[in-house]
């Protein structure tokens, strides 16, 4: 990149400043008249001084250039008196305004959108180069410095941008202009009127010059707290744990202090220099007053030169002003752009062509991979991988083998490209690797670490994310939506951005071997089951939701399967028990009083299920069917029964959280409320002491609490109120419950609980595992497992796969490295995570996979090694020896000393 | 059956009997009624214990498996027993295996609840030792008898 700022700006917005500047020094002339005219009106039009009326504007239009006479009106008379020409005279002034103003509207707008465009290129270029750095700097550079450099710390520069030439080529020209008239006009009072620039140009710099370093100090420091605090949200856990908190803190309040410090001494700084910069400035009026007031009682000067000198010297004030703003500005532009630019141009960054050029040939590799004297060292120039050479053939499968700090790990990396060797060669299938683009490397070889990354959204997004490297099919757009593209790629390549549509669809097919999305899909689930993740993606599949409008037939299908589990039940007296079905004429035993009464799944906030008992229309339906007195005998008798029960229980009793209706803390106000109310007549409470009993019997479960209070007649009632319910429902209820009907999909509840239409009955040994065997078995008759784990791949991940565990998030890197089809697998302790078994599951899998491609892998345990055509032992960076398991197993001492301690 | 007849029968089983009948109503409340299918196991032996049964109704099979799948039905049990206590008292695994032998009711304390229960009640504590004692005379009859039957089939046989 460009050493300077001014370097960087002339280069990507030469034509833009040469605009701006033209425009600036077009606008000055009119500028000039601005100030012009004013006089003219007052001296001409209104004084009369110079002019005799009635006036031939024809001849006072007429400019005389190298003796030669242009009439500006053209050959014309135009004889006017003075209050016309003084209208007149006035009508160009307002003319003038609106000019001036123009100019300084389309100058700004334009400034602005140059200084934007710039901003955009050079963040983009920052950007593009981060994905360039060789890994090892992210070892030395945090996402907390990064992240403010690219963002906060170039902001200023967009606005600088717009100014970087125009303003001082503005604003010198303004000065120059206004100089020459004072030097043409007297040039004793206008040397007056500067005669201390030279002092301030001489010394302005100079405390400049301090203010800088004091500005790179600052912008360091603001670098380390913002990585203290990335550092502080990544383990917070810890300072959690250990209760260093305060600790943490202090640390933090320990840099603001010093950030502080050097803020309060830029602002010095600062201040000082405006000082002495409004005070030189003062100085000026000082010298006319004294100086010039002096040669006029001595008669050697008119007065009126004078005034226009102190005039002249108000006016070269703004302009001058402007300028040394610009120069504080400019020193503060600079000083960010060198700070973030040494930043980013680590030693051995990839050229940006490794990434863009996408070579025709992207065949299959084939034939070997080898490597010669290949060399990889630590920051302390230690090596890692030290003189590594070996052959390996594009059709075997290898397993490097050597405890932690062997130089497996690093291998592997520099097998795949991803570390770039100190020394030493890499040949890849005949190729040189060094030159091998990204569109090679990272499409024909695929490569897991112990902790791969998992990227924010579905399951989808992550699977298919190693498919996607170039637009490939573009997006559909209506004519408003080509348009907006249009725009798109306009700006993008105003600013030198990447011009490829998000939108348009990314997918390699036929890198996945597959023809359209609903084929590659399929062949998703295939990896994940290779994976043995497809059980937990059908998981997530059941736990989903789908729209029934855009998937009738999947819709329909889960209705079906509803009926089949029905019919299974009925089939098997023994499962008859499992699921209390939904049936709109009974009562549900196994769901609560509340759930009974809605009779549906609440869609958003309008009816909370926690909170029925506040809600008007509910309290109105329980009204209506003569159910209130009920409600509030029932909540009486939970109250006591639960103040019976846990009264004697300390407060933090883990009893209370798992099966009181009633919390520790309210229990002693429900005492009291107890005590006070007469069991006859509840009606007479207060409406607050009504609201808590009424709440009670909401949560009721009959079959689960078998306190025996939801007898026959609350039943009957309650199915009365739930009828009414809904009969009654209000306009703007309509949209905030979706009823359970056995015939339509409910949207609102996920694929499970569609197929189940019921509840799990409480009472029934392993009745929740059973009903999850039951309804696997009712979706494999269906042959639905397909689809429902399709429905699984839209499962949202969270941030950084947050919502998954550990092995699942691993899991899903390896199939998504599997689901690329890659010439080279190479896995660095890629099962690390996962427990044992599925390990040994993976291993199986992958190595009939990979039977005649070529799989790396090193592995975390020697015992792992076993299946592979060939193992490479790796010993303190050196490749120590390689042959079968078999025949190393037996001669290799490190290897059986390895072996032995497994 | 509802609350307050769970407490009567807490109360006809002579570990509980000399609970106060409130405790006894959180004992019922807190612990979760299940019914175990004919064929069903309440646990496996090995398995890490969590829990002690109470039987409401039923009966079930108490079986201890040898090595070679060697399978010995020490005893029956029928309503009011009051099983797998031993592990969760002596925090080892699963000493048998009880499997219902028709439809099985029951009540699953806790182990948490059960401790509680033995710290407050002394008198529990001793019920507990009392059925251990009992246990145990059983077993030394049985190892009696079967020590009796060795040296006949020695003797027999030399």
């Amino acid at each position: 990149m460009e050493k300077t700022i001014f370097g960087y700006v002339w280069r990507f917005s030469r034509r833009q400043q040469i605009t701006m500047t033209l425009m600036s020094a077009a606008s000055l002339p009119f500028l000039y008249l601005f100030y012009e005219v004013p006089k003219t009106i007052i001296n001409e039009a209104i004084q009369g001084v110079g002019v005799e009326y009635p006036l031939n504007l024809g001849e006072k239009l007429t400019v005389s250039i190298f003796g030669l006479d242009i009439p500006l009106l053209g050959p014309f008379d135009l004889i006017v008196d003075q209050a016309p020409y003084l209208f007149i005279l006035c009508g160009i002034f307002l003319l003038l305004v609106g000019v001036n103003q123009g100019f300084k509207f389309v100058i700004n707008v334009y400034k602005g959108l140059t200084g934007e465009r710039m901003l955009r290129r050079l963040r983009f270029e920052l950007y593009g180069r981060v994905l360039r750095f060789p890994l090892p700097t992210f070892k030395k550079m945090s996402q907390g410095e990064i992240i403010p450099m690219i963002t906060a710390e170039v902001e200023p520069l967009g606005g600088f941008i717009g100014d970087a030439f125009s303003l001082p080529a503005f604003q010198g020209g303004y000065l120059a202009t206004i100089l020459t008239f004072l030097f043409l006009q007297d040039w004793r009072m206008a040397a007056a009127a500067v005669s201390l620039y030279p002092l301030q140009l001489w010394l302005i710099p100079k405390l400049q010059r301090k203010v800088n370093l004091l500005g790179k100090e600052r912008v360091a420091r603001v670098r380390r707290l913002s990585d203290k605090i990335g550092e502080t949200v990544q383990g917070v856990q810890e300072a959690h744990a250990h209760d260093t908190s305060n600790f943490v803190l202090a640390n933090f309040a320990d840099q603001l202090f010093w950030i502080y410090g050097v803020r309060e001494r830029i602002y010095r700084q600062k201040f000082v220099i405006k000082f002495l910069n409004n005070s030189i400035q003062q100085l000026g009026p000082f010298a006319f007053y004294a100086i010039g007031g002096y040669f006029v009682i001595e008669g050697q000067l008119e007065i009126g030169t004078l005034v226009a000198a102190i005039a002249a010297h108000k006016d070269l004030a703004a302009p001058w002003k402007e300028l040394l703003n610009y120069y504080q500005m400019q020193a503060d532009a600079t000083i960010k752009y060198d700070q973030v630019i040494s930043q980013f141009g680590p030693v051995g960054m990839r050229g940006p062509d490794y990434q863009l050029v996408q070579p025709d040939d992207l065949s299959p590799l084939s034939g070997e991979l080898a490597a010669t004297n290949l060399t990889l060292n630590d920051d302390q120039d230690a090596p890692v991988v030290d003189g590594v050479s070996l052959r390996l053939s594009l059709e075997k499968r290898y397993a490097i083998v050597g405890s932690g700090g062997s130089g497996k790990e690093e291998l592997t990396l520099l097998l795949a490209r991803l570390l770039d060797p100190d020394n030493g060669n890499l040949n890849i299938g005949g190729n040189d690797a060094a030159l091998l683009p990204e569109a090679v490397t990272g499409r024909r070889i695929a490569h897991v670490g112990a902790t791969a990354f998992t990227f924010a959204g579905s399951i989808a997004d992550n699977l298919f994310l190693g498919l996607k490297h170039r637009p490939l099919a573009p997006a559909d757009y209506d004519e408003a939506g080509a348009k907006q593209r249009a725009i798109y790629v306009d700006e993008a390549r105003r600013s030198g951005n990447i011009e490829y549509d998000l939108h348009a669809d990314w997918i390699d097919y036929a890198a996945a071997g597959v023809d359209d999305a609903a084929s590659l899909r399929q062949a998703g689930l295939v990896a994940l089951k290779r994976i043995g993740m497809d059980e937990e993606v059908y998981q997530f599949g059941l736990r989903g939701t789908i729209d029934p409008a855009a998937r009738t037939d999947l819709a329909e299908a889960i209705l079906r399967a509803r009926a089949g589990l029905r019919q299974h039940m009925a089939d098997d007296p023994a499962l008859l028990d499992l699921v209390e079905g939904f049936d709109g004429a009974a009562y549900n035993m196994n769901a609560s009083v509340g759930e009974n009464l809605i009779f549906g799944n609440p869609v958003g906030d309008a009816l909370d299920v926690e909170h029925l008992a506040e809600h008007p229309y509910v309290l109105d339906v329980l009204e209506q069917v003569g159910l209130t007195e009920q409600f509030l005998s029932v909540g009486f008798q939970v109250a006591s029964t639960m103040v019976e029960l846990f009264a004697d229980l300390p407060s933090d009793h883990e009893l209370f959280q798992q099966f009181s209706f009633i919390s520790a803390d309210e229990l002693p106000d429900i005492q009291a409320l107890l005590q006070r109310s007469d069991r006859a007549n509840l009606s007479a409470l207060p409406d607050e002491d009504r609201g808590r009993l009424m709440s009670l019997p909401f949560k009721l479960i009959p079959a689960r609490h078998r306190l025996g209070l939801v007898d026959d007649d609350l039943q009957d009632k309650v199915l009365e109120a739930r009828r009414y319910f809904a009969a009654n429902l209000p306009d703007d209820l309509t949209k905030s419950v979706e009823f359970f009907d056995a015939d339509k999909y409910n949207a609102s509840a996920n694929i499970q609980d569609n197929i189940l239409f019921g509840k799990v009955a409480y009472g029934q040994a392993q009745a929740a595992d059973r009903v999850g065997v039951l309804i696997s078995q009712v979706v494999e008759e269906l042959g639905l497992h397909g689809t429902v784990a399709e429905v699984g791949l839209s499962f949202e991940v969270g941030i950084a796969g947050s919502r998954l565990s550990t092995a699942q998030r691993q899991k899903l890197s390896l199939a998504r490295a599997l689901l690329k089809r890659p010439d080279i697998l190479i896995l660095s302790e890629a099962t690390a995570s996962l427990d044992s078994a599925t390990q040994a599951g993976i291993i199986d899998a992958l190595l009939a996979d990979f039977d005649g491609r070529c799989l790396i892998w090193a592995v975390q345990r020697v015992s792992m090694a076993s299946g592979f055509d060939e193992i490479l032992v790796m010993r303190q960076g050196r490749l120590m020896e390689r042959g079968s398991f078999a025949e190393l197993s037996e001669s290799n001492e490190y290897v059986k000393e390895m072996l032995a301690s497994e | 059956m509802s609350l307050n007849e769970e407490v009567e029968l807490l109360r006809s089983i002579p570990l509980f009997a000399n609970i106060e009948p409130s405790k006894l109503k959180l004992l019922a409340f807190t612990s979760e009624r299940l019914a175990f299918q004919e064929g069903q196991s309440l646990f496996h032996q090995g398995d890490i214990g969590d829990a002690a049964y109470l039987v409401v109704d039923g009966t079930a099979d108490v079986v201890i498996e040898g090595p070679d799948d060697t399978r010995i039905t020490v005893a029956q049990i029928e309503r009011n027993a009051f099983v797998g206590e031993i592990a969760i008292l002596c925090d080892v695994p699963r000493t048998a295996t009880i499997t219902a032998t028709s439809k099985l009711d029951t009540l699953r304390i806790s182990k948490d609840l059960f401790f509680r229960l033995v710290n407050e009640f002394p008198t529990m504590a001793v019920e507990i030792m009392r059925e251990l004692a009992h246990r145990q005379e059983q077993s030394n009859l049985q190892l009696t008898k079967a020590n009796q039957r060795i040296r006949e089939l020695e003797n027999g046989a030399g």
